[in-house]
């Protein structure tokens, strides 16, 4: 998979999981620039992908993640 | 997680969709844990159950500041329920914080403070609802740590144990099996250890609606919403196989074939019934062959003594748990309906939305699983009275079901809420009203057939004239049921026919309907009917209609003098 393509199907999780609406990541997108990703939404934003991928993230690479484009890169590494 | 429970996401959404509530409970929630999701998830699952929670969530870790302060937030707020969930971890940092030496006495100590939340609680009017401590044993004793009392494993455990005792001595204290839901879905799928260790958020996303289920089951009990009744299917769900084709010797329970799953599923009705709740049978079946397992098998754990109402006909499953509930008078919300066959519970489902109707599992080894899962029978109480109020019950079908079949049917007819409309012939009913006559032939006096066109020329006739009869009552709307055709011989009115359909027998309607042709001889100035019973091999049930309604009997024809005719009781309601 491509990282548009797994951005794009990220769109969709982020807006069900979000519920506000449309989202438009980039690899440059952070949490504060999203309107809804909070700390909370955060959680189940996590869980929502690795239930969808099947794998799971370590505590230390959701702690690292600086913008959508870290997260991608390693969702990417697992499947 | 749970293939009946709404997920997570399911559940926020339900929160911020306002849906439409039947009632608002207020409750309040402190946890020693990030608690935004639990309560998120509590006010979800309400929500789809048509309760709004009005919710006050204390601050992060403040239990005991905020239960046992008269002038906290929580005690201000006056909710009705107080919801407490102290966690294994939390208590678990408390032991490790506890000197050795009084180590032995951790779970006594906090028994108490449980019991003082309690009181608080019950100061201030609220019931507590607490969660009992999911299980751990934290690896420094290993197995040792059971022979150990002053090990964390013990203690948690003694805990849990006691809690029983605390909540029996505080009559608003409720609590919720939360070592049950670890125990069906397992410690991995109870808390994310990463989002724990970020948030201190101990229960994850993935189990949070089996917890809002749990949680919101006993509030409903206490709000009085729980099941009193268990209706069984008989073939493929009591025993395996089909009783009418396999016959007595070959149906799968006990030691045969899948028997086991059969039996464990009778074992757990059993002990339900037991605690009080009314079992009883629906199912489609030759009744005397339907009863031979529970009189004659000798690995039926279920028998003839624990089922209160026993439906064995041909009858559809939902005219069936009708009159089961007309036996019993207990509410269709209180009621089980379980079966293997995806049809019959659809037919319930859609006819009866409020019986709860598990989708059974295909595979019967997973019946009673699938059916524990959902946490079916909730109470908020037991008492020594249940057994006998099964008794009672059962005393009560028997009562009522004489009541059905012999005399003062009265009560029952009433609370049927019929109602019945009479018209003439009209071209919309024409096609209905000559097919009665046509296939009608046991409650037919007369046997005579029309056609449509028979049937108008009839009606063109001035000294003739068409009563069609049609019922509804709080079931549902039974069609037309009945024609009387009349035709006017001087003062004679004469009864040419009386076609009644058998759906609605017992129901007084002979008696509305002779009150009603009364009332249309009358009104043209006759003062005798007549009428006339042409015995067909079919027609014997209304052998005695007109002597049973008063008419005495000369030279093969009824009559009746209506000149000082009072009218037949009946608790059908004309509708104009």
């Amino acid at each position: 998979m491509t990282s548009e393509q797994l951005i794009s199907e990220l769109n969709v999780l982020f807006e069900e999981v979000i519920d506000e609406g449309t989202v438009n990541l980039t690899p440059s997108t952070t949490a504060k620039e999203v309107e809804g990703w909070d700390s909370l939404n955060h959680i189940q934003i996590i869980a929502a992908i690795e239930r969808k991928y099947g794998f799971r993230f370590t505590l230390i690479e959701i702690q690292s993640f600086k913008n959508v484009g870290e997260m991608v890169d390693s969702i990417l590494s697992k499947i | 997680m749970h293939p009946t429970l709404p997920d997570f996401n399911q559940l926020k959404k339900a929160v911020k969709q306002n849906l439409p509530a039947t009632k608002t409970i207020r409750v309040a929630l402190a946890a020693d844990s990030a608690s935004q999701f639990l309560c998120t998830a509590l006010q979800g699952y309400a929500a789809l159950q048509g309760v709004k929670l009005d919710l006050y969530e204390a601050p992060y870790n403040q239990i005991g500041l905020q239960v046992f302060n008269p002038a906290s937030e929580l005690n201000d707020f006056k909710a009705k329920y107080i919801i407490l969930f102290e966690s294994t971890q939390h208590l678990q940092k408390h032991f490790y914080h506890t000197p050795l030496a009084e180590r032995g006495d951790f779970a006594q100590h906090h028994l108490q403070q449980i019991g003082d939340y309690a009181e608080a609680a019950q100061r201030n009017g609220a019931k507590l609802i607490y969660y009992n401590f999911t299980d751990c044993n934290d690896g420094v004793f290993g197995n040792f740590a059971t022979n150990y009392s002053r090990s964390f494993p013990a203690q948690l455990r003694l805990l849990n144990a006691r809690l029983t005792e605390v909540a029996s001595q505080h009559k608003n204290m409720f609590v919720i099996d939360l070592l049950s839901v670890q125990s069906r879905y397992g410690q991995a799928a109870m808390i994310d250890p990463k989002v724990y260790i970020q948030t201190d958020m101990v229960l994850g996303t993935e189990i949070l609606p089996a917890v809002a289920k749990l949680t919101m089951d006993s509030i409903s009990a206490i709000e009085g919403t729980f099941k009193k009744c268990l209706i069984l299917d008989l073939d493929n769900t009591v025993w395996g196989g089909i009783i009418g084709d396999d016959g007595l010797n070959n149906i799968q329970v006990g030691g045969l074939g899948a028997g086991k799953a059969f039996t464990q599923l009778q074992q757990w009705a059993k002990e339900l019934k037991n605690r009080g709740i009314i079992l009883c049978v629906a199912s489609k079946n030759t009744e005397h062959i339907a009863m031979e397992p529970f009189e004659k098998h000798p690995d039926m754990v279920l028998r003839m003594e624990d089922i209160s109402v026993f439906m064995a006909n041909w009858d559809n499953k939902v005219k069936n748990i009708q009159r089961i509930q007309e036996i019993l008078n207990i509410g269709f919300d209180s009621m089980v309906f379980v079966d293997d066959n995806p049809f019959e519970r659809n037919m319930v489902k859609e006819n009866l939305p409020a019986v709860t109707v598990p989708e059974l599992p295909e595979d019967p080894s997973l019946y009673l699983d699938y059916l524990l899962s959902l946490n079916l029978f909730e109470t908020a109480s037991v008492s020594d009275n249940d057994e006998i109020r099964t008794h009672q019950y059962r005393q009560e079908a028997k009562r009522v079901a004489a009541q059905q079949y012999f005399e003062n049917e009265d009560e029952y007819l009433k609370s049927l809420d019929m109602v019945a409309t009479v018209e003439g012939l009209t071209d919309f009913n024409l096609p209905r009203v000559a097919q009665l006559t046509q296939r009608s032939n046991q409650f037919n006096l007369r046997t005579e057939r029309f056609t449509e066109e028979e049937m108008l020329q009839f009606s063109k006739d001035n000294n003739n004239s068409i009563l069609n009869f049609h019922l509804a009552d709080k079931y549902g709307d039974h069609g037309l049921i009945a024609i009387i055709m009349l035709q006017q011989q001087g003062k004679e009115m004469f009864i040419n026919n009386w076609i009644m359909s058998c759906r609605v027998l017992k129901r007084g309607m002979e008696n509305f309907t002779l009150n009603t042709i009364v009332d249309t001889a009358k009104k043209v100035g006759c003062t005798v009917l007549k009428g006339e019973y042409l015995p067909t091999p079919k027609n014997g049930i209304v052998e005695n209609h007109y002597a049973d309604l008063g008419f005495t009997c000369t030279d093969n024809y009824w009559t009746l003098n209506i000149t000082e005719y009072t009218p037949l009781k009946t608790f059908i309601e004309k509708k104009i």
